[in-house]
């Protein structure tokens, strides 16, 4: 049915009317009216089945009262319907006394007990008592389906919530029903387990305690959970979530449905990297360099650690200081260290980006787009990192806008991903020439052309690989903003809040608000007192000029860049020449245990505030548990440090610091601190006005290939050696050893038999790898994922090329 | 099997002649009725040539003058459901229902060994009248003599022409798909054979759609049709509607198959007048089945497949009449007869076909998936000895919740219990789950005094008291 056709019709629901759209379901028009009607397998998400008969209502068209499940039918002018009429009842009693005879009925040891559907509608709806006198059925319990997940098939009630959403929304097919009749049961394929990215989301689903999630099993009882509506910040897709907790411990995150972002869906990197929150190996003190013994870090008071940071800030002088990261912060937080750099340290040399995202330029000023728009633009054009393994929420709208017809996906790059399996169409280019794919496309008689220039278009732009300047990403915006001027953009910077970090001013050259230094807002001027005229330098030019010597005291706000920035050569070389390094952070990373002056800072859960999603909503975080040790706020220790160089934020609380932003980001002028406390939270307050006059740079042409070496391609998976990842004990064994993989007949070529190890060359480094043939990469090309365990890519990259080309060799 | 007959079954029976006239069984006297060279010789794709000189439309409409019934069961007019098929919606598809699975019914198992070049040419044809370009033929997995013989008949029809492209050198071109089950009674549910041709689990799907004939096989319209129905085809454009309708009655014209078995002298297939021929007719007459073994007397028989109410000889005056069978308490089905004499015992005959819906449900809805096996216990209990007076009460219970309201069965004018008519209600999403009942609510009500008679002196226990038995 076409939207057109929607009219509205009038319905009576035990004896008053209400209106609800034809075509849409009893149960949903009766729900919006108010009136529950017990279900199991009716999810509002997925499509009806109509398997656990537990909606039956009687229904009356005009040919008497029926019996009919709600969740199958459609509303229709006229109809009368009563949802407790003595039938129903009878109905509704006899399904749940079904449901129980073969339920084990071990509530005092299932996880679910407390907060499970079979347990609540049988209170509600049951019949009190069991005839039933049989041996139950039995299967061993419960048995492992995936790394995360235990399925108990006795508790299982065979609704086709968790095989429904594993085909449906996740598109990995992995859990059926096998056998039949009475021995139905949900199964993995031999030897196949659940292994999906969105396993998570079978548990939160799951109407009764079949599922269980194996970072939660057995943790705490449901009505002992204390719980905050919050926003995962583990990328930038902002999905809302509960964070829950019980005895000041995080236990579980659960998907919050908002229409506008996730759905209620999580990936399991967000929903179970709470462990690392709790984990042993937090920072909770200030350490410092021992002066008598270089390699090791000696705990200390927060007045030495403060000091002999600030004493490091004032010596190196304003424009020796850089400070890198700023993404793991809260809006506020990075509001007071923008203003802390600006105004108390006199520097612009601040940059929240890791040298693997996309010009500030681009994120700002580009025409902006929401993922609501991308869900229900005639066309997708996806030239950036595979979604499914880096924004896995936005992937998971995206393949549902597209498998039902909304939306027509292509991707454009060189290396497979996850949305080939719904787009369109997917165009292979060689790597770093997507722009002229794009050009070339667009001038050809290609229907895709047309559809493209005569139809809505949103683009996600990103960097499709870390291997890859942002010069090809910047040449895509080019040809997109020359070609297709009415196309709108979604810009995939990957990391938690680092729209937000940008839109503070966290990156060189712009303030609070979306404005470049050059034209501060009257009020700004005001409260910062002092702005640095010209730009500072970003990520990749600070760590330049600091292994050049040139920077004296490099302040690390939750950042790693031995892990994260694409050269770590670089890094290693900058962090080595810099007189002191400042690390602020929740762990010792390998970044942080270079450092000179480790700062110790509260984590996810244990600070409040907002955060900024890739679309620039604006949600709330929320301090659910109080912090470890003597771990302070990102903000306070701005403020502390200023005060040592003897200035003063005047910020004193995260509300002041909303109220000043509110008052100095002309961006977000109007979005005030009630606004930001008021229910408009609960779907965010989209932020997408902007001040910045687009220049995009001009981009260094991609080199040509020189017939010897490979392309390096270079893209994060989700599971990798991120920290949060590594200290959750339930996913830090998920990432697979890397191995270098390159097409057979390359890999024929150079006579090299696929799973040896062998040498991989660029012109940074000489490693030993195992490579492994695989004919979904192409030809010319060697795709190694970044950020894994063991030798990452970062050994290889030359952050100044555009491309890096390495060699393999036999040992 | 013999819980119910108590002696084995040597081999299952065959077709046996009888006065009717005959319509779909007029070849199976011959030993090479399978063979093209048979039918050919035999007027066989006379009626293909017929009807291709006519226009689709044309019939169509003969096909629907002539009123000719479903056989698989619901016993809907085929003509009508052609018409359900969405105007200008293409492709369409004819889905050819041979998982005849249904207890006691074999007649369509016949009709592919022993005639598949009627079946095929009646594929033909409906493919015709309806603007069918593909046409899946799907055969009982365990038929194994009747997918040898259709696979045969169909090679030698696609080498005749009468298959293929341009048949018989119109401008009408067809393909025929072959396609065995793999073992699920439920699949001969229309939407559920759908699934399990487009190679999903074999459940059914959900209604509306009520018809396939607007959203079927892949989606698009589908007409399913059962083996017999279309096997009158040939014979219903050859001889014309008026010559059907001629025989039986106005409401249910020409003849039907019947599959008898059970307790009768001649059990077997037969080809009887639709309408007026009466179950004492089939079951007593001496050109058909010719009485109750040994003489003994008639106990109770099942007149429409095993899903169907039972009747009782007060009820031998029926004829094979949907309007008449209705209104008593059954339905006439898939045309299988099962006669139970004097020597049955009804509360194990009952479990027989109890427990084959029960292994049958695909799992997919609760009240049938659940229902099903715990009745299937309750009545074990009963059968073996163990049950009370209390699972007596308990087995109509548990079946209220798969069929709420009253459930029809037949009258017992010595007892005087009146007819309640068909059809029942259900809280099921098909007939499975009913029909696991059926039988269940039949014994009970008609021969209440067996089950009394085995649950005698049991005691009503506890559930401790039955787990520390079990």
């Amino acid at each position: 049915m076409s939207e057109q056709d929607v009219t509205e019709v009038t319905v009576t629901v035990n004896g008053t009317e209400i209106e609800a759209q034809s075509g849409e379901m009893l149960i949903a028009a009766a729900d919006r009216a108010g009136v529950h009607i017990p279900r199991f397998c009716y999810h509002e998400r997925m499509s009806s089945v109509g398997m656990c008969r537990m909606c039956l209502v009687d229904v009356d068209t005009g040919r008497g009262p029926m019996l009919q499940p709600s969740c199958m039918v459609p509303v229709s002018e006229g109809m009368i319907v009563d949802t407790e009429s003595d039938d129903t009842k009878r109905a509704q009693e006899g399904i749940l006394e079904f449901l129980l005879v073969n339920h084990p009925l071990d509530c005092p040891v299932c996880d679910k007990g407390g907060e499970c559907p079979l347990q609540d509608q049988t209170l509600a709806y049951g019949p009190g008592e069991s005839r039933f006198i049989e041996e139950k059925r039995h299967y061993e319990k419960p048995i492992p389906i995936s790394d995360l997940v235990h399925l108990d098939r006795e508790r299982c009630i065979l609704c086709d919530r968790c095989t429904r959403f594993a085909d449906e929304i996740a598109g990995d097919p992995l859990i059926q029903f096998t056998e039949r009749g009475n021995s139905t049961q949900v199964l993995t394929f031999p030897d196949e387990p659940f292994s999906s990215y969105f396993s998570g989301n079978t548990v939160q689903i799951c109407p009764v305690g079949a599922l269980t999630a194996a970072p939660y099993r057995f943790k705490a009882r449901p009505w002992d959970l204390e719980e905050n509506e919050s926003t995962c910040t583990t990328c930038s897709m902002g999905c809302r979530i509960s964070v829950q907790s019980s005895r000041n411990e995080l236990v579980r995150y659960l998907g919050v449905d908002v229409e506008s972002v996730n759905h209620g869906w999580l990936c399991d990197k967000g929903r179970f990297n709470f462990e690392a929150v709790n984990s042993d190996e937090r920072l909770t003190s200030p350490f410092v360099r021992d002066p008598d013994n270089q390699r090791q870090l000696l705990g200390t008071d927060w007045g030495s650690a403060l000091a002999s940071s600030a004493e490091a800030i004032r010596r190196a002088g304003p424009q020796k200081v850089g400070i890198i990261g700023g993404s793991r912060l809260t809006n506020e937080d990075a509001y007071a260290w923008s203003k802390f750099a600006r105004s108390v340290i006199g520097t612009d040399n601040v940059d929240a980006q890791l040298g693997d995202g996309l010009p500030a330029e681009l994120v700002l000023g580009l025409p902006p787009a929401t993922i609501a728009d991308a869900c229900e633009a005639d066309t997708v054009l996806v030239i950036g990192p595979d979604l499914k393994e880096e924004l896995a929420i936005l992937h998971l709208r995206l393949r549902g806008a597209a498998t039902k017809g909304r939306t027509q996906v292509v991707q454009i790059g060189a290396a497979t991903t996850g949305s080939d399996s719904y787009a369109q169409r997917s165009i292979r280019c060689q790597t770093g020439e997507a722009a002229k794919t794009l050009s070339e496309l667009l001038s050809s008689d290609d229907p895709l052309a047309k559809q493209l220039s005569d139809g809505s278009v949103v683009v996600i732009l990103g960097r499709s690989s870390v291997a890859e300047s942002v010069d090809p990403a910047v040449a895509t915006a080019a040809v997109i903003q020359a070609e297709l001027p009415h196309a709108t953009f979604l810009v995939a910077v990957r990391r938690g809040n680092v729209r937000g970090a940008l839109d503070m001013g966290l990156a060189p050259g712009f303030l609070p608000g979306r404005t470049r230094i050059s034209n501060p807002s009257a009020s700004l001027t005001e409260k910062w007192k002092q702005i640095p005229e010209k730009s500072g330098l970003g990520t990749s030019e600070m760590l330049q000029a600091a292994a050049a010597g040139q920077i004296e005291t490099l302040i690390l706000l939750g950042a790693d860049p031995l892990s994260d920035f694409p050269d770590r050569n670089l890094a290693a070389d900058a962090i080595q020449k810099t007189k002191t390094v400042i690390a602020i952070d929740n762990f010792a990373t390998s970044s942080v245990a270079q450092a000179d002056i480790v700062l110790p800072a509260t984590a996810y859960g244990e600070q409040s505030g907002t955060t900024t999603n890739i679309e620039g909503r604006i949600s709330r975080v929320a301090q659910k548990i109080t912090s470890p040790g003597s771990t302070r706020d990102d903000w306070m220790i701005a403020t502390e440090l200023a005060w040592r160089l003897g200035g003063d934020l005047e910020l004193t609380s995260k509300e002041d610091i909303w109220r000043e932003i509110e008052q100095v980001a002309p961006s977000h002028a109007g979005i005030t601190l009630e606004r930001v406390q008021s229910s408009e939270m609960f779907e965010g307050i989209l932020v997408q006005q902007s001040s910045i006059d687009l220049a995009l740079p001009v981009p260094k042409d991609t080199p040509v290939a020189d017939g010897y070496g490979l392309r390096l391609i270079s893209g994060r998976k989700l599971w990798d050696a991120a920290t949060t990842t590594e200290q959750s004990p339930s996913l830090r064994h998920l990432a697979e050893s890397p191995s270098i993989k390159v097409h057979p007949n390359d890999l024929q070529r150079l006579g090299i038999p696929s799973g040896t190890e062998v040498r991989v060359i660029s012109t940074r480094a000489t490693e030993n790898l195992t490579v492994t043939a695989d004919d979904n990469v192409q030809r010319g090309t060697a795709i190694l994922p970044f950020n894994q365990p063991g030798v990452g890519a970062n050994r290889f990259i030359d952050a100044t090329a555009v491309i890096n080309d390495i060699r393999i060799e036999t040992l | 099997m013999n819980e119910m007959t108590g002696t084995p079954i040597a081999h299952a029976p065959g077709f046996i002649a009888n006065e009717t006239p005959r319509i779909v069984t007029a070849r199976f006297d011959y030993e090479d009725s399978h063979t093209l060279e048979r039918y050919e010789a035999t007027d066989g794709y006379q009626a293909l040539k017929k009807a291709l000189k006519k226009t689709p439309e044309e019939v169509h409409d003969e096909v629907r003058d002539a009123t000719l019934l479903g056989r698989g069961g619901a016993g809907f007019p085929a003509g009508v459901k052609w018409g359900f098929c969405p105007p200008g919606v293409w492709p369409r598809y004819l889905v050819v229902n041979g998982d005849e699975s249904e207890p006691g019914t074999y007649k369509d198992r016949l009709l592919m060994e022993l005639d598949p070049h009627q079946l095929i040419e009646g594929c033909l044809i409906a493919c015709y009248a309806v603007g069918l370009s593909q046409c899946f033929l799907y055969i009982r997995g365990e038929m194994a003599v009747a997918q040898e013989r259709v696979a045969q008949a169909l090679n030698d029809a696609y080498g005749a022409g009468y298959v293929g492209k341009n048949i018989l050198g119109s401008e009408f071109s067809v393909d025929i798909v072959l396609h065995w089950g793999a073992g699920a009674y439920v699949v001969g549910e229309e939407t559920a054979l759908i699934e399990s041709l487009e190679g999903n689990r074999g459940m059914p799907r959900l209604k509306p759609p009520y018809f396939p004939a607007s959203i079927g096989l892949y989606g698009q319209p589908t007409i399913v049709n059962n083996v017999e129905t279309l096997a009158n085809l040939p014979w219903i454009v050859q001889h014309g509607a008026d010559a059907f309708t001629a025989i039986g009655t106005e409401s249910s014209p020409g003849t039907r198959m019947v599959a008898v078995s059970g307790h009768v002298k001649r059990p077997g297939v037969y080809e009887i007048v639709n309408g007026t021929t009466t179950f004492r007719d089939l079951l007593y007459g001496n050109d058909m089945c010719g009485g109750i073994r040994d003489d003994n007397q008639l106990k109770a028989f099942v007149p429409g497949g095993g899903s169907a109410p039972w009747f009782t000889p007060d009820q031998l005056d029926l004829p094979f009449e949907a309007s008449q069978v209705g209104p008593q308490g059954s339905m006439l089905g898939s045309g299988a007869i099962m006669v139970m004499d004097e020597t049955t015992d009804i509360p194990a005959a009952a479990l027989t076909l109890t427990k084959f819906y029960a292994h049958e449900s695909c799992g997919k809805c609760v009240p049938c998936r659940e229902g099903g096996t715990w009745l299937e216990q309750i009545l074990r209990r009963v059968v073996t000895g163990r049950g009370t007076a209390r699972d007596l009460e308990l087995l109509i219970e548990v079946g209220e919740t798969i069929c709420p309201g009253e459930f029809p069965h037949a009258a017992v004018p010595d007892k005087g219990i009146e007819a309640v008519p068909f059809p029942y209600r259900m809280t099921t999403i098909c007939f499975v789950g009913p029909s696991a009942f059926a039988p269940i609510h039949s014994a009970l009500t008609l021969f209440r005094e067996e089950f009394e008679a085995k649950v005698a002196g049991n005691e009503t226990r506890t559930m401790i008291e039955v787990a520390v038995d079990v």
